[in-house]
């Protein structure tokens, strides 16, 4: 039962008020892109043992997307920001590439 | 026997005698007792049967880890089986029967297991169950369902109530013994917000009990002054009779209070479950004795020493007259002295050879005998202890000497309570010196910061003696404080009389080099009757993992979750497979740490509030006239509306007929309405939809198709143009609040630079459907706007008033009938419901409901989202094609609808069924092809997706997707029925089964 | 035409806290970020409220304004005065992008009020109320649905959908009964 406080309303919401959405960052292809891009903007999904960047929505609050990066394994947050981005902030890869030296980076 | 002492009883009071029964014999008790020592002052010592060998079995232990006293407690809407007698309070008028035997306690058919014991290893289900296959069906199981099992379900719904409660606090400490206390008192000078919670009714734990004295005075002194303490400060909160089930991500804390389970129909709510956040988490949850492993451990008078302790320090109840106290410990001579000090018969059989501590010094001192070195080679008696043989620890169970006696109190040394440390991935170290497992202080359970998330302390985290706990507790205490930023001060710190220990001899078998014949009654695990041979055998075939020797032994599955057995059954597994004990490790700890009743998770939801079912505004009317009601997502809608004598089937029957010929009135509010502006609202739609919808005329209507990125339908509905940027979208009644979820989520995360705001409107308004040939008609009766053909043509609306009311008039049909969709503000849907109503009698007026609805439609051809569709679905499969535009390059679904397979020619698309004899084709019955597939299935190629009896036609008429279908009028097919074969025979027809034209609708 | 109905017509339950749906009461959903032109201006003159900051809520006399999201307000006011108050909006924001609609008949309002009605709202809720200042409303679950609440005279207001208020009613009612004080 994650707690994951919400970029947009400030509010550290619980798991029960979040509705989750998937892996984030992914780029859409629509009419003109290959199969293989099209084929990797639907199925393919990372599920790293480790630092993981998803979507969530706080559903049952200010009804906004935020994205959020976290550890599967520990469960440890690094940070939650506004979803209205391709890319994670710069100062939050940085807070995890010095907590998680080994991580190979967000792509 | 077991009976009152005539003094002492720290939480009785003898002038408050309560009656009980056990098995239909009246009992007496006295209030501050718990079940166990009423039935143990009656001497009731034989209160069970084991699972398996149905061996009698009586109390062994005075906490939450009893494995044996389950009882059934209560009768009728209070029944409750499966309860600890050790954990529950008594009261007046208690009932409680025993359970797992038959016909009687005393006289158990089921234990003839017992003899067969040696044919009944581990694994035998999955050894001997296996041939003849069918006998598994028709034999064993429903032998094994009637004899196996503990107590039976409750045949009445429950007459108590549950709920929730959600708890906030930035420590939670789970246990209110003198660590808790202790670590209360630090946490609560650091300021921060406490929530103390203990399982049993009282606090102080096993301290009082075992004499420690504290700031030196008797520790029951030091515990009121710190409850005291406590009590003052407001930022802390206590509460008793709540146990602490589970620790979970981020301090997720779930926790059972227990109400009014000793104060049945008070009123008040049985049990509250606690669904606590908090910041950190303080384990101070003790530690639980272990048994020995001797033949015999199980026959009733066993029991653990410090419970026998309990019962005559707690409730002046003794175990037996004479009690063989048996240990590897220091510990188990606390209760040597305590019952040599009520005047009982006490001899300690001591498995190391020269015990030194300062214990076995005042036992001596007292005059108890004391036999070092030695064990028991096994327990005399059947259903009570008579006896014991003891003999040489080191030896292989030679006999030196019988002795009399009626209770045997064992002790083989004490295992932290780690549970809450390991819920949530903590993990544990093994003490080799004081053999247990410990936290691992280095691996903690961690926290949504990757901090640690769980203290232990005290008992739970190895600070086993008074003083140890007290030391660790403050230590503990400050370094969970300080992990919140906060500091704890100049907070009190305890000091307990230190009382050395001596160490303890690790003895996991009794005596150590014990033969099979003994092993086989070591028990293990009690309730499940797992015995060391058992786990030796495992080991021998090869079961090496601990997890999977649990499984195959079922070691610690029981309900008490192998609160007592789990250590020594991973001891004797570790020693069978020439291991060390940390290597071999212990099984998974989870949730919850003591069972939890269902009525407690489900909390308030039951009856009206089980779940939210969603009103309109003409619910009650509904209601009222007798409309059978169906649910339709969380909706609760008119199926139809029977009259007297009428079959639900014949009412949607005269529905249909009557909106035809006459008039229907429906309930359409349900129907999703969502608005949508902004200067890109109409490139949004485009979008949204396959069809265009930026050009859709202001105060015009259009119908939509609305698809996910794989290219599948997944809503539709009309959309109409309420202004030059606004927009009002129509969505399924399920779909509004998927629908709305779905547009914000491309506002928000892919075009979050388009302006363009939406609402979900659904609830604003009541809809109701006026249809049928004389829907003008009506409508012109009440008056107020010009609803006729050119005033307001088909598929346009027009904002107004009708009879007095603000609504907004639609011009579309979902029934190919003269229709009008009007939607009114819900705080007058009712009223508005009722004048039409009134006023449409004389035009023949009938409400129809959602069945009416779909006969309607489907007469029409017209498609359903989750009919129609599920999902594998694209529009074109639906000759939808018309409302897909070929312009846009892009909208959501149009790439996914290119693949391959999608795009392939031979897809199974959108057809009518008329069955060769008027039949009711079957629902999701399939068209049958030619041959098998690989599995040896017959091969299909379509299947029914609507199928209804259709009044206009009379006969059956069915919608449904076949190869090709579109390029196959007229040929005849034959569909699957559920019991093989073929259960009907269909021409392939035009969907389009009525009014083909539409010269109904557009009039 | 006929007088507005609130979805339970006022029904009232009285255990260790009094709970009654109220209304109904008028309500408008504006939606424009905070800076967007005129949107000041449009609160004041539909509401008499500031424009209130984050999971803040003002008030003005009986009406008040919620801050409910980034780029999305609740105006509560009388029933009667919405007409007027969506005029108002309209002509301050003229020409800046927001949408501004009536939402009075989509919701139901109950006041739980008495010395212990936070208690009744701490059974239903994950949100910390302790955490809730007297100038704040947060939206959060009860039990199985979206609401949103904010302290008020006596008690607090609780805001759902029209559709749940049965469900609600039946909520406050169970977790309000005598002797299940916490």
């Amino acid at each position: 039962m994650l707690i994951l406080e919400c970029p947009c309303c400030g509010v550290k919401a619980e798991e029960t008020e979040l509705a989750p959405g998937g892996e984030a960052h992914l780029k859409r292809f629509g009419p003109g892109s290959s199969d293989e891009e099209f084929e990797a903007y639907m199925f393919a999904r990372k599920n790293p043992k480790g630092v993981h960047f998803e979507r969530w929505r706080h559903a049952y609050g200010c009804g906004k997307w935020f994205l959020a990066a976290r550890c599967t394994a520990t469960l440890e947050v690094f940070g939650t920001y506004p979803a209205q981005t391709t890319e994670p902030p710069a100062e939050l890869i940085a807070k995890i590439k010095a907590k998680r030296p080994d991580w190979k980076g967000w792509k | 026997m077991s009976a009152r002492l005539q003094k002492g009883g720290r939480l009785i009071d003898r002038s408050a005698r309560m009656e009980f029964s056990f098995n239909g014999k009246k009992m007496q008790g006295l209030r501050g007792d718990t079940l166990a020592s009423a039935l143990l002052a009656n001497d009731q010592l034989l209160v069970g049967r084991s699972f398996k060998y149905h061996r009698p079995r009586g109390i062994v232990a005075s906490g939450p880890e009893e494995p044996n006293a389950l009882v059934a407690l209560g009768t009728g809407a209070r029944y409750e089986p499966n309860q600890r007698v050790t954990t529950t309070e008594l009261f007046d008028g208690l009932t409680s029967a025993s359970q797992n035997h038959w016909p009687s306690l005393e006289f158990d058919i089921g234990a003839v297991n017992n003899k067969l014991a040696r044919f009944l290893p581990a694994g035998f289900y999955y050894k001997t169950f296996i041939h003849p296959r069918s006998a598994w069906k028709h034999l064993f199981e429903p032998v094994i369902r009637r004899s196996a099992g503990l107590g039976k379900p409750p045949e009445e719904a429950d007459a108590d109530h549950y709920e929730y409660t959600y708890g906030h606090c930035d420590i939670l400490i789970a246990g209110g013994g003198i660590a808790g206390l202790q670590a209360a008192l630090v946490a609560g000078a650091s300021g921060a917000k406490v929530l103390v919670l203990e399982q049993t009714a009282h606090w102080g734990g096993r301290a009082p009990v075992d004499g420690d004295i504290i700031d030196g005075k008797p520790a029951e002194d030091w515990v009121r002054n710190a409850l005291q303490a406590l009590e003052a400060m407001e930022n802390v909160t206590l509460r008793a009779r709540s146990m602490v089930s589970g620790v979970y991500d981020h301090g997720y804390v779930l926790a059972e209070e227990r109400i009014a389970d000793h104060t049945p129909g008070d009123g008040r709510p049985r049990k509250r479950l606690w669904r606590i956040r908090a910041a950190t988490v303080i384990a101070a949850t003790g530690a639980l004795e272990r048994p020995l492993s001797f033949a015999g451990n199980d026959i009733p008078g066993v029991m653990l020493a410090a419970a026998a302790r309990d019962y005559a320090v707690n409730f002046a109840v003794s175990p037996g007259e004479h009690t063989v106290v048996v240990t590897n410990n220091d510990d188990a001579y606390r209760t040597a002295i305590t019952l040599k000090e009520y005047g009982l018969q006490v001899t300690v059989i001591d498995a190391r050879p020269a015990p030194v501590g300062e214990l076995p010094s005042r036992a001596r001192a007292l005059g108890i005998r004391i036999e070092t070195g030695r064990g028991i080679i096994k327990v005399k008696g059947g259903k009570r202890v008579t006896g014991v043989s003891i003999g040489l620890q080191a030896g292989e169970g030679g006999a030196v000497e019988d002795i009399a006696c009626d209770a045997v109190a064992m002790s083989g040394g004490w295992s932290p309570v780690v549970h809450l440390w390991s819920h949530c991935g903590g993990k544990l170290v093994w003490d080799a010196d004081r053999a247990l497992f410990r936290p691992d202080a280095a691996r903690p359970p961690l926290n949504h910061d990757g901090s640690a998330l769980v203290w232990p302390l005290g008992a739970a985290n190895g600070a086993l003696t008074a003083d140890a706990a007290l030391r660790d507790a403050v230590e503990q205490a400050r370094l969970a404080v300080q992990s919140l930023g906060l500091d704890a001060g100049a907070a009190e710190a305890a000091i307990a009389d230190p009382v050395e220990e001596g160490a303890i001899l690790p003895v996991w078998i009794m005596p150590a080099s014990a033969g099979i014949e003994l092993k086989s009654k070591m028990w293990l695990d009690f309730q499940n009757d797992v015995k060391v041979s058992d786990v030796q055998l495992a080991a021998r075939e090869g079961y090496v993992s601990v997890e999977h020797t649990k499984r195959y032994t079922t070691l610690g599955m029981a309900t008490d979750q192998g609160k007592l057995s789990n250590i020594n059954g991973l001891a004797v597994l570790a020693d069978a497979l020439s291991e060390e004990i940390p290597r071999v490790g212990t099984t998974t700890f989870r949730p919850p740490y003591t069972p939890v009743t269902i009525g407690a998770l489900a909390g308030e939801a039951r009856g009206d509030i089980f779940q939210p079912l969603r009103k309109t505004p003409m619910h009650d009317w509904h209601l009222a006239q007798g409309a059978y009601m169906e649910p339709v997502g969380l909706w609760q809608r008119p199926y139809t509306y029977p009259r007297a004598g009428e079959t639900h089937e014949q009412a949607v029957n005269r529905e249909v007929v009557n909106t035809r010929d006459r008039l229907g009135l429906l309930d359409a509010s349900t129907l999703g309405k969502i608005i949508v502006k902004g200067p890109d609202a109409g490139k949004f739609l485009d979008m949204l939809y396959t069809n265009v919808m930026s050009n859709l005329g202001v105060g015009k209507c259009r119908y939509g198709l609305m698809c996910n990125e794989q290219g599948f339908l997944s809503d539709d509905g009309v959309v109409i143009r309420i202004a030059e940027d606004t927009w009002l979208c129509h969505t399924t009644s399920g779909g509004a609040d998927r629908i709305h979820a779905w547009m914000e989520d491309w506002l928000q995360c892919e075009w979050w630079d388009w302006q363009v705001y939406t609402a979900n409107v659904t609830e604003q308004y009541g809809q109701i459907a006026v249809v049928g040939p004389n829907a003008r008609k009506l409508l012109e009766k009440i008056g107020g706007m010009d609803v006729s053909k050119e005033a307001l043509p088909f598929m346009t609306f027009k904002d107004g008033e009708l009879g007095g009311f603000p609504v907004r008039v639609h011009r579309i049909s979902f029934s190919g009938e003269l229709s009008y969709e009007i939607a009114v503000p819900a705080s007058h849907a009712l009223a508005f419901w009722e004048l039409l109503y009134s006023e449409g009698q004389e035009f023949g007026l009938q409400t129809y409901g959602t069945e009416g609805l779909h006969v309607l439609r489907a007469e029409k051809g017209f498609i359903m989202i989750g009919d129609e569709t599920d999902g594998t679905v694209i529009p074109q499969d639906l000759n939808l094609d018309w409302a897909i535009s070929k312009k846009k390059e892009d909208f959501l679904g149009k790439r996914g609808q290119q693949r391959t397979f999608l795009a392939a020619k031979d897809r199974w698309k959108l057809v009518g069924f008329e069955s060769l004899d008027g039949s009711v084709i079957p629902d999701g019955a399939y068209v049958i092809a030619a041959g098998t597939n690989e599995y040896g299935f017959r091969n299909a190629q379509g299947r029914i997706t609507s199928t209804y009896y259709s009044p206009a036609l009379k006969k059956g008429i069915a919608m449904g997707l076949l190869l090709n279908g579109p390029a196959r009028m007229g040929e005849v097919v034959e569909f699957t029925a559920m019991t093989g074969g073929v259960s009907a025979q269909a021409k392939v027809v035009d969907p389009v089964f009525y009014d083909k034209d539409g010269e109904k609708q557009n009039v | 035409m006929s007088d507005p109905v609130s979805a339970l017509q006022g029904a009232v339950s009285q255990g260790f806290a009094r709970v009654e749906e109220i209304g109904p009461l008028g309500m408008i959903t504006l939606r424009a970020k905070p800076g967007t032109k005129g949107l000041v201006v449009a609160i004041k003159a539909a509401t008499g409220c500031n424009l209130p900051e984050a999971r803040k809520i003002t008030h003005a006399g009986a009406n008040s304004c919620g801050w409910m999201s980034p780029d999305e307000y609740l105006l509560v006011l009388p029933y009667g005065d919405v007409a007027k108050a969506l005029a108002a909006i309209a002509k301050a924001m003229e020409g800046t992008h927001h949408l501004a609609v009536d939402v009075s008949d989509a919701r139901a309002v109950f006041r739980v009020t008495g010395p212990e009605a936070d208690q009744v709202l701490r059974k239903l809720t994950p949100a910390d109320l302790d955490a809730v200042g007297e100038d704040e409303i947060r939206r959060s679950r009860f039990a199985q649905v979206a609401a949103a609440f904010w302290p008020s005279e006596g008690g607090y207001t609780l805001v759902c959908f029209r559709s749940v208020a049965g469900y609600v009613m039946g909520l406050l009612t169970h977790a309000a009964q005598s002797g299940s004080e916490i």
